[in-house]
């Protein structure tokens, strides 16, 4: 499973767990509109450090938070890559 | 009963009646308490230690019990020492209680022990008295307890503010009562029930740490153990054993833990004959009180003045009781006080009002923050453990970028799963359900590891911070 197509389920799951109307994924999708709150976020970023092994939140000095579900993507990305 | 104030705990057991039918067995040796007549633990060496601060560190509980039997009226100050206490303590317990004698069942003292004025050997062989028992002494007991920074409080006692809720027994037993408890008698949870043997006319199998809890149930069964107490930790544990069907209790009692729900059903269950009593107490607090009607938590209407020796109230949410059990003071230089200006120790164990009764939540000092968000980690432990393929479970904190802190909850089933059966994403889906319906969202768990097991602190606590 690509790192994109990972951390898309875990949007899809963890809003499903938590009763969440989730908008779709798209790359553009502003974090804050998606439907999920800070606890939503908190628990998909738990989740994909057990799967990806990574946590670029915590790992990167600088790392500017995202803000588009594409910005949140990348961060992944770069982390695993 | 309780020995009036100035009694001695030998006075109070020689005063009662006949002892040579009263035993107690440790896990090497045993001694009815009639032995202690024309014995001695200490053998010819028990006023040496008149006056004295004497610190009991001896590795077998008989050998302390016998010691502080002996002791009580004798020394100045019995310093219970935990078989766990580590050697880099010893000396803070020395300087600080001004220790001037030992006792232990060793022949010499350990390497790096202080150098105290007097070394004496104790043993459960009872060698002959030579001199005759006489009190006097009004002896201050120091119970050690577990500080935040690792070196232990030193808490005082005298034998009336411990042995201050024994009213000796209330229904005349069929049979003789034989107390047990898992608990280690060097501790206040252990010590209560030692006392309450020695005080009530009955006799008592000791625990060891030396010992696996299946076969301490084989030994404590094969006594005829009648009444038997621990941690909800220790009993989780106990239920685990082939051999708790062995046991066949009148009475069963918790204490030193948030007893929940479950525990005290699968109790109820597993032990139908017996009635099932969870206690509150602590080393500073004393034994504040019983809950003996099978439910989690405490009526409210014991909040108050209960009589002139006890009143319990809370405030800012914490459990807080003025009790003549209650103890005097800590000994040492940090200058902690024990107890408020109005004499109310307070407990740090957090308390919720839901209808006529209060719920223990958990420890002030355990709380975990979500997103500022608070949660005790035993409230979503007590919801955890009502799933029935639960035995135990530790809720602890996972860092966490976006919140701080998740919780996050390691869990012993009563079977482990196999691998690859599908049961264990089933029941992490069922635990999780029940903590959704339960709890609000942010104390829900974000992960459920199946665990094989958890440790146990030689308290009989969960250790949480491992």
């Amino acid at each position: 499973m690509s790192v994109r197509s990972s951390v898309i389920s875990q949007f899809e799951q963890v809003a499903r767990e938590q009763n969440k109307a989730l908008a779709p994924p798209a790359d553009d999708l502003v974090l804050l509109d998606s439907g999920l709150d800070s606890l939503c976020l908190a628990i998909i970023v738990a989740r994909l450090e057990d799967a990806l092994g990574v946590d670029p939140f915590s790992s990167a000095q600088d790392a500017e938070f995202p803000v588009t579900v594409g910005d949140f993507i990348r961060l992944y990305e770069d982390a695993a890559a | 009963m309780p020995p009036p104030d100035q009694a001695s705990l030998w006075c109070a057991l020689s005063g009662a009646g006949s002892l040579g039918h009263r035993r107690l067995w440790g896990a090497g040796a045993s001694v009815t308490l009639g032995d202690l007549t024309g014995g001695s633990s200490l053998g010819g060496r028990l006023e040496e230690l008149r006056g004295r601060s004497v610190l009991v560190a001896t590795a077998d509980q008989l050998t302390a019990g016998l010691a502080l039997i002996e002791l009580d009226g004798v020394a100045r100050r019995l310093v219970l020492g935990p078989p766990d206490l580590p050697a880099e303590h010893v000396a803070f317990v020395v300087a600080t209680a001004a220790i001037d004698a030992i006792v232990s069942d060793r022949a010499a003292p350990d390497a790096g022990t202080p150098p105290v004025d007097a070394f004496v050997t104790c043993s459960p062989t009872l060698p002959a008295r030579t001199s005759e028992r006489k009190g006097g002494e009004r002896t201050e007991w120091i119970l050690l307890t577990s500080g935040t920074t690792g070196r232990p409080k030193m808490v005082v006692h005298t034998l009336a503010s411990l042995a201050g809720a024994i009213t000796g027994a209330t229904t005349p037993a069929t049979t003789a009562t034989v107390w047990s408890t898992f608990y280690d008698i060097r501790r206040y949870g252990g010590l209560q029930i030692f006392l309450r043997a020695l005080l009530g006319d009955a006799s008592m199998v000791l625990s060891s740490a030396e010992e696996s809890t299946g076969d301490f149930l084989i030994r404590a069964a094969a006594c005829g153990v009648t009444h038997i107490s621990g941690t909800p930790s220790h009993w989780r544990r106990a239920l685990m054993s082939p051999s708790a069907h062995r046991l066949a209790p009148r009475y069963v009692r918790l204490s030193g833990e948030i007893a929940d729900q479950a525990i005290l059903d699968r109790l109820r269950v597993f032990y139908p004959e017996a009635r099932i009593a969870h206690a509150f107490a602590s080393t500073e607090a004393g034994v504040a009180f019983d809950v003996g009607d099978g439910l989690a938590g405490f009526p409210a209407g014991l909040l108050g003045r209960q009589s002139a020796d006890l009143e319990l109230k809370v405030e800012d949410s914490s459990l807080r009781i003025r009790s003549r059990r209650t103890a005097a003071r800590y000994l040492g230089p940090e200058g902690d006080t024990l107890a408020d200006r109005d004499g109310f120790v307070d407990t740090g164990d957090m308390v919720e009002r839901r209808g006529d009764r209060y719920y223990f939540v958990g420890r002030r000092g355990g709380v975990v923050n979500v997103g500022g968000l608070k949660v005790h980690p035993e409230e979503v432990e007590a919801v955890i453990n009502g799933h029935p393929e639960v035995r135990m479970s530790l809720v602890r904190t996972r860092k966490n970028p976006i919140t701080g802190a998740l919780v996050v909850a390691d869990v012993v089933l009563t079977t482990e799963p196999a691998p690859g059966d599908g049961r264990a994403a089933a029941l992490q889906g069922e635990i999780l359900q029940r903590c959704r319906e339960a709890l609000p969202r942010y104390k829900v768990p974000a992960a459920i590891n199946f665990v094989p097991a958890l440790v146990v602190a030689a308290s009989g606590k969960i250790l949480r911070h491992a």
